[in-house]
């Protein structure tokens, strides 16, 4: 179980406890984060699971493979050197207390 | 009280539409009606992860089964809906109970062809692919060294047959057409694909028709091809293609041609009725398409809610699709219908290469085998209304992204 908040740009934020193997995409849909809509299930298609890492949680989130980093060029919003797909997260007792900014399409 | 937007098909499409609904903070009430017991759910992984064991079925549900609640929005599962009556704005469920709509939106999807019962289709053992309710049925039966027998080398056809080989089942493909996936990608994509598939054990056979299964104590056993061959089958799955459900809609009046006919809103030749997904037909450059994809009924929905919600919209989506097969992943972007050119961009590696399809000098579509950055990188180029010339992209050394931000 991880506790995980999503920040958003007009400053509201939504909590959740996510059950360990649960992917963050799936996570964010569940508790209807807004901006996060994973159209491809989480297979690295769509890119519309788009999300900034709090910097000091980055490293903790795993590796950007290349099919990710590749991916991450479509995002509505430009990445940044902390973005991350959020279906390539997996919720793990490492990750309680993660933070991340969703960005909003214009 | 108002009468809510009706929602008939709870599937991807009504799915967007409802999120889309709510995201917009529309206060409009609304009610899913669907025929399945499970809440929306993606289908692309029944032939996939589900089959192999790999997803719950709860993960495959695009909310959770509480959060329609949560938002307000009422469902009934398990319902069929039997007629429409526009001049009443409702709708009639299969127990007689009428129910008013303000708005009606159909979403009800497409059925898997199945082969006539003449020719062995209804025999136990014979499986066709589109539900949970499929998967449940036939996942039991996908046990290794049994013979698995598969009709149609369309894209769940081979996604199964994938499946299977992973299973350690015995795998027969027939494809009466002269090469698999051929109504939907070029001799390039069919070439790669039976190569994966062959190398991966399936007995791949193309130009070849069968022309009934047999029994054997009540049960499938096999097939007898044209040309009087015996193909002997534990089981058999069916994958020849899909057909909207229209039958609703054509009862009710409403003008259809390959799916219930839609305008760039969505909405059907009743004013009050719109359509999205996989049981709608559209008019894009000029000809009438109906899509089964993710990407379609996903965005259609999304649009409708936006329409209802009064912003000046037009369905024009860039279509997207994929495929994963064994450790080959396909991604689709663009529409290759109408294409008379296609040029091959060789990969990193011997298992990787896309093919790009023009109509004259327009770019229309690529097809990536483990390629992304063909895919993402084309995405953007196709978005931009780029053309960049075929001999520039077939060039490994291109720079895709250079030509995509450029």
């Amino acid at each position: 179980m991880a506790n995980i908040t999503w920040k958003m740009e007009d400053g509201s934020e939504i909590s959740a406890d996510v059950k360990d193997g649960l992917n963050l995409m799936e996570a964010a849909t569940a508790n209807n984060v807004p901006h996060i809509e994973g159209e491809c299930g989480g297979c690295l298609s769509c890119a519309t699971c788009h999300v900034f890492v709090d910097p000091e949680w980055f490293a903790r989130t795993g590796e950007v493979d290349d099919i990710e980093d590749t991916m991450l060029e479509m995002t509505d919003v430009e990445r940044e050197d902390n973005s991350r797909l959020s279906c390539q997260i997996i919720a793990s007792p490492e990750l309680d207390g993660l933070v991340l900014h969703v960005p909003e399409p214009e | 009280m108002a009468a809510p937007v009706v929602i008939v098909g709870a599937g991807q499409a009504a799915a967007s539409f409802i999120s889309r609904h709510v995201a917009l903070g529309n206060a409009e009430p609304l009610l899913l009606i669907g025929e399945e017991p499970h809440p929306p759910y993606q289908r692309p992984p029944l032939s996939k992860k589900y089959l192999l064991g790999e997803l719950e079925r709860e993960r495959l549900f695009i909310r959770p089964l509480d959060w329609y609640a949560e938002q307000g929005v009422e469902t009934r599962f398990d319902t069929r809906v039997d007629a429409i009556r526009p001049g009443d704005r409702q709708v009639i469920t299969s127990t007689g109970e009428a129910i008013d709509y303000d708005r009606l939106i159909l979403c009800t999807g497409s059925h898997a062809r199945s082969l006539p019962a003449e020719m062995g289709g209804a025999l136990p053992g014979v499986f066709t692919l589109r539900s949970i309710a499929d998967i449940d049925r036939m996942a039991p039966e996908f046990q290794g060294g049994r013979k698995l027998l598969v009709i149609g080398g369309g894209y769940i056809g081979l996604e199964a047959a994938a499946v299977a080989r992973q299973l350690r089942l015995e795998v027969t493909l027939i494809e009466m057409a002269d090469r698999i996936l051929q109504r939907v990608a070029a001799a390039e994509t069919s070439d790669y694909f039976r190569k994966l598939h062959a190398g991966h054990g399936v007995e791949l056979r193309e130009a070849t028709r069968m022309c009934r299964l047999l029994a054997d104590d009540g049960r499938v056993c096999g097939a007898e091809l044209e040309s009087g061959e015996i193909i002997d089958a534990d089981l058999v799955l069916v994958g020849i293609g899909g057909s909207p459900n229209i039958e609703l809609a054509l009862a009710a009046g409403l003008d259809c041609d390959n799916g219930i006919r839609v305008n760039t809103l969505c909405q059907t030749s009743d004013p009050g009725i719109y359509a999205a997904g996989d049981c709608c037909s559209f008019s894009r450059d000029g000809q009438q398409i109906r899509l089964e994809s993710v990407q379609n009924a996903a965005d259609q929905g999304d649009l409708i809610a936006r329409v209802l919600a009064g912003e000046d919209v037009s369905y024009n989506a860039l279509p997207w699709f994929w495929s994963d097969q064994y450790d080959c992943k396909l991604q689709i972007v663009g529409l290759n219908l109408g294409h008379d050119r296609t040029v091959v961009r060789p990969g990193a590696s011997e298992s990787s290469r896309s093919v790009w399809y023009y109509r004259g000098d327009r770019l229309l579509a690529i097809d990536a085998m483990n390629e992304p950055k063909s895919y993402a990188f084309g995405r953007k180029i196709i978005e931009s209304g780029k053309n960049p010339a075929p001999e520039t992209v077939a060039d490994p050394a291109t720079d895709l992204k250079a030509l995509a931000m450029g």
